[in-house]
């Protein structure tokens, strides 16, 4: 029998009637999507919170009695994993993934859709077995997120018996949730694509979520073998990563194995990581700069190399993360060079991010707000990278708050700014309603401010050599009193961005019921999300034919067309020949 | 006058298809949205076994005690005369054969003799089975006559066990979901369910099979005869 593309067939949906099988055992991806949007927001909410406690450890030591040491290496480790793992990963593959690519790429839905609701469900499963280790017994685990064993399961360790074992099953579940979300993004992408559309004419949204999904399925197994291995050595006292050790005055049994193990596998994991948050940031920033700049991408098909290039390099840096881990120096030479080498492809991006603004018609609208706030975080973040990519430099710099300024404002500021300016641009989209201007205005001054107000200073501190992860400094002989100042003043800045997130939180509700009635395509953007038959857009997408693209995502001020963009999905006429058409 | 293309016109071909699948509308890889999805989610597997298998060899090197000799534990009596890894040259032999009757299910499936389809599937898990069956075997032997737990054995290094059990125990896992798998795509073959939307599943179930097989032949090299 020949062989027929998935465009070209009907595609059999599940049309359920009930309320309860359209919007909860839902197989639309939208709904799911959204589904993944609300439980990963929720999450991060609890992060939030668990940053605030630290904060006010730090900016007040002694004076909040609630938060004790374990306390305080709780909330570390928990606010890290939970924000990587359970709120960027899943926010941007399982929400912004779920939303777009099916609809960016003309298809009716995920190619596979029952098995994309399975992912939600046993992301939420996973969410709710990690958010369950702060009830166990001794609450959850202490260990920092990267979660080094022979500490993380060691008597002494807060949630070393409980917490750690909540952790680990809760990660296997999620990786179990990605793939099967992740095959379906990937083999939608690739497989099931409407007519004309051709990888070349793919928005860059599509690329970067699509190569952050393949560096997913390529690196989360590693974090699985890694927890199934730890859990194996808690609870059946194997000894993969366990040493022999003597803790609190006794002998453990364990014998022979390999801590630094651990870390390889982990780091495996976790260096893609990175890039699977940053990637789909990279693709969505670079659709909102070119539609509110009305102007179109600068340098598409190097836009999309470099998204493949870093993707593919992110899998030989990950020991830059071990340099004082007592491996062998001479790794240090090889992955501190691939390290650098990353800066090539990432600068090709910002600067035909800059390029793009060049002389563009520049709205600067709220997504617009957020997408040029991020090219600044970014680019600080990113430097600060090249420094401790170096081994001279990282060595007197690791486990110091230079760190955490680093790693927060490349992957925790950047990637967030980016995730509000999608929901900024995309909530019409899926609501029919605009978000309030002016809340999302403070709410971007406050947040882009506020994350300079705080990360900024923690470079400083961490020059002066303040460590990472302390309970408190104390009266530390080398640490002048602006370490202390700074840490008040973070710690201030810090409650005030997180207010404005429950701002922004509070913009999304009164909007949803309140907010200015949408017009279709209201940032008259060219991309074929925006041109469903219906707006918002049912459940398949695209009612009786599928869409037909002639042209790639970035016709913008085409000189002489009628108005300044033309929909991907517009017949070809004397204005439109020849742009990025393959 | 005919010409048979030469080698670098045959690699030019290859080029210029895999170009222009790769620039073309709809999809790239030719072929049935499962099969892709399938190879896809074999890749991830692969890194898998490969973390698991990679992971396996630092711990025995790194390892402080003697490695425990594989050929005498796995070896089995016949009559007094211990015979070294018999029973895993037996597994090894019935999972590679379980391959080929996969292979002629999925041909009688593009020819839509569903009874032959089916009974060579059904075949297929059976040799799983046995697999599986015989994996039985050997752990109880291990854990009953030999004393050999995942925290520790009496022949050296504690790791042996370990990652015996997390091994063959991760593989033994998949064989099993293959079984499953294999009898439910059995069972639709018999009933028609695949009639109007083609027999790609059959293959795309073959393809998770000999991906199965081929991982044992690596843990088989990496463990039994190293």
């Amino acid at each position: 029998m020949a062989h027929v593309a998935l465009a070209d067939k009907e595609q059999e949906l599940a049309h359920p009637k009930t309320w309860i099988g359209m919007y909860v055992w839902s197989q639309d991806h939208k709904i799911i999507g959204i589904q993944y949007i609300i439980t990963a927001t929720a999450v991060g909410v609890i992060a939030l919170i668990l940053s605030g406690l630290m904060r006010l450890q730090l900016g007040f030591p002694g004076v909040f009695d609630f938060i004790q040491p374990d306390e305080y290496y709780q909330a570390v480790t928990m606010h890290g994993m939970i924000m990587i793992v359970f709120m960027l990963t899943a926010f941007f593959l399982g929400g912004f993934g779920n939303v777009l690519v099916p609809l960016m790429c003309g298809a009716r839905d995920m190619a596979f859709p029952y098995m994309n609701m399975l992912s939600y469900w046993v992301y939420l499963l996973s969410v709710i077995v990690v958010c369950a280790s702060f009830f166990v017994p001794e609450g959850p685990t202490g260990a920092g997120w990267t979660l080094y064993p022979p500490q993380a399961i060691t008597e002494g360790t807060p949630g070393a018996d409980w917490g750690i074992i909540c952790m680990t099953v809760s990660l296997g579940l999620f990786v179990v949730a990605f793939t099967m979300g992740g095959l379906n993004y990937v083999t939608t992408a690739f497989q099931a694509r409407t007519r004309g559309m051709t990888l070349m004419r793919m928005p860059l949204s599509v690329w970067g979520i699509i190569m952050a999904t393949i560096l997913g399925l390529l690196a989360f197994p590693a974090l699985l073998v890694s927890v199934i291995m730890m859990t194996l050595d808690k609870t059946l006292d194997t000894s993969f990563f366990m040493p022999a050790i003597s803790s609190l005055g006794e002998n453990l049994s364990h014998e022979g194995g390999s801590p630094i193990l651990f870390q390889h596998l982990f780091w495996f994991f976790g260096h893609p990581e990175v890039y699977i948050v940053a990637l789909p940031a990279f693709g969505i920033v670079s659709d909102l700069i070119s539609t509110h700049a009305r102007k179109n991408i600068f340098g598409y098909r190097m836009m999309v190399w470099a998204i493949v290039a870093i993707g593919g390099l992110s899998f030989i840096v990950w020991a830059h993360h071990m340099y004082v881990s007592g491996m062998n120096p001479y790794f240090g030479f090889f992955f501190a060079t691939t390290t650098l080498i990353i800066a090539v492809p990432t600068a090709i991006k910002v600067y035909n991010w800059v390029l793009t603004l060049w002389r563009g018609n520049i709205h600067l609208t709220v997504p617009m707000l957020f997408a040029i706030g991020f090219i600044f975080t970014f680019i600080h973040g990113g430097i600060t990278g090249l420094f401790l990519g170096n081994v001279v430099v990282d060595v007197p710099l690791s486990d110091t708050y230079f760190v955490v300024g680093h790693f927060h404002m490349v992957m925790g500021v950047s990637p967030f700014l980016v995730v509000f300016g999608g929901i900024y641009h995309w909530f019409p989209l899926l609501t029919g309603r605009m978000l309030n201007d002016a809340m999302g205005k403070i709410h971007f001054w406050l947040t882009f401010l506020g994350t300079y107000a705080i990360y900024l200073p923690m470079h400083y501190i961490g020059i002066l050599g303040v460590p990472r992860r302390y309970y408190a400094n104390g009266t530390t002989e080398f640490l002048p009193d602006s370490v202390h100042a700074a840490n008040f003043s973070i710690t201030i800045a810090a409650l005030v961005v997180a207010a404005a997130q429950f701002l922004f939180l509070i913009n999304i509700f009164w909007s949803l019921f309140k907010g200015r009635k949408s017009p279709r395509n209201p940032w008259r953007a060219t991309t074929i999300e925006w041109q469903t038959p219906d707006y918002p857009p049912k459940h398949g997408n695209w009612g009786k034919e599928l869409p037909v693209v002639h042209r790639w995502a970035y016709s913008y001020s085409v000189p002489g067309a009628k108005e300044d963009f033309i929909p991907q999905n517009e017949p070809p006429s004397k204005y439109t020949r020849g742009e990025g058409e393959v | 006058m005919a010409q048979s293309p030469g080698n670098t016109a045959i690699a030019n071909d290859v080029v210029t298809d895999l170009v222009s699948d790769w620039s073309a509308e709809k999809e790239v890889f030719k072929v049935h949205w499962g099969k892709a999805m399938m190879w896809i989610f074999l890749l991830s597997d692969t890194f898998i076994f490969t973390s698991f298998l990679t992971g396996y060899m630092k711990v025995r090197i790194s390892s402080t005690v003697p490695w425990p000799n594989a050929s005498e534990i796995f070896a089995l009596s016949f009559g007094g005369e211990p015979i070294p890894l018999i029973l895993i040259a037996i597994m090894t032999f019935v999972l590679i054969t379980s391959s080929g009757t996969m292979a002629l299910a999925v041909n009688y499936g593009y020819r839509k003799d569903r009874m032959k389809t089916a009974v060579l599937l059904f075949i297929t898990a059976g040799f799983g089975l046995m697999f599986v069956g015989m994996q039985a075997f050997e752990w109880t032997k291990l854990i009953v006559d030999e004393g050999v737990r995942p925290w520790g054995n009496p022949f050296g290094a504690a790791q042996f066990g370990a990652s015996f059990f997390m091994i063959t125990g991760f593989h033994g896992a998949h064989v099993s979901g293959g079984v499953a798998y294999l009898t439910y795509v059995a069972i639709g073959v018999l009933n028609g369910r695949y009639e109007k939307k083609g027999y790609d599943i059959v293959e795309i179930a073959g393809l998770y099979w000999h991906f199965v097989d081929l991982v044992w032949v690596f843990i088989f090299a990496f463990f039994y005869l190293w």
